[in-house]
């Protein structure tokens, strides 16, 4: 069972409180981009076996969106953080770099 | 005008716990910017209390108002007063970018009552009901079994829950099944 603790209302939420919303920091490409970008926003996503970024929301709850670093193998949480960021906070990224060094993920690493 | 009816007009049920439709109950949806001085001033003049903390309810003497998200406030006040409190607050809040709304007739309300009240709930949400970490004045949004659902503990120890109206028969009959006698715990009293 996964449990994140909601960045807003700071309950320790088990996953049955919780929905997955995908992957994290998708940039959308919308009317007037390449059909690449376009093909890349829509169908495109990591699927990692290790580090992984997370879109998820607090839906049985305060019903905010946050996101998740954790990873998919041993499901260990890094940490949760806000949404109204366009990339992982420098903690967190050194929390994975400390256990996993040299990891990547998309363009963070 | 129509007779207004609570969803299941005082229903109740007793087992190890008592279990009560509480009938009709004023609920207001606030949501604003809760940093804000406008937002406070305009809860503690409609409602006589201050702004609850992060997953709290604070009871004045016009209403008890619940933190419901960090945009959000859900006032609980009697019924009649309802559309007095939302045509009040719409005006303490005028020129600000928030909402007032009445969402009373949306609602059903539960109480919850006896000494192992807290097991009733804790078999139905993935929620930490012990009393270090559910102590009277606690607002949790969470769900019980299949639906959403609010709950808070009150002074006097029974806890009230809020679920919405088209689901209240359902949620009767899971506090009831919970409170069943002989369903005890005994784990957490
Ligand atoms: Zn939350």
């Amino acid at each position: 069972m996964l449990t994140l603790q909601c960045p807003y209302c700071g309950v320790e939420a088990e996953e049955t409180e919780l929905h997955a919303e995908g992957e994290a920091h998708l940039k959308r490409f919308g009317p007037g981009s390449s059909d690449d970008d376009f093909e890349g926003y829509l169908f495109m996503r990591e699927n990692p076996k290790g580090v992984h970024f997370e879109r998820w929301r607090h839906s049985n709850g305060c019903g905010k969106f946050f996101h998740a670093a954790r990873c998919t193998m041993t499901l260990e949480v890094f940490g949760t953080y806000s949404a109204q960021t366009l990339e992982p906070p420098q903690e967190i990224k050194d929390k994975i770099s400390a256990k996993y060094p040299g990891w990547t993920w998309r363009e963070f690493a | 005008m129509s007779k207004a009816v609570s969803a299941l007009e005082g229903a109740s049920f007793e087992g190890f716990a008592k279990v009560e439709e509480t009938g009709l109950r004023g609920m207001i949806t606030v949501r604003g910017d809760l940093d804000s001085k406008e937002m406070a001033e305009a809860v503690k003049a409609v409602n006589g209390a201050e702004m609850p903390a992060v997953r709290k309810i604070v009871h004045g003497e016009g209403g008890s108002v619940a933190w419901m998200s960090p945009d959000e406030l859900l006032v609980v006040c009697a019924y009649e007063e309802a559309d007095a409190k939302v045509a009040a607050m719409t005006e303490a809040l005028a020129g600000q970018h928030a909402l007032v709304v009445k969402v009373s007739d949306a609602r059903a309300v539960f109480r919850i009552s006896g000494e192992a009240a807290r097991e009733v709930i804790a078999k139905l949400a993935p929620v930490d009901m012990s009393p270090a970490a559910f102590p009277a004045g606690e607002f949790r949004r969470s769900r019980v079994a299949q639906v959403a659902a609010a709950f808070w503990l009150n002074e006097d120890g029974s806890f009230e829950m809020i679920c919405f109206r088209s689901v209240a028969q359902y949620v009767f009959d899971l506090l009831s099944i919970s409170s069943e006698r002989g369903g005890e715990v005994g784990f957490l009293n």
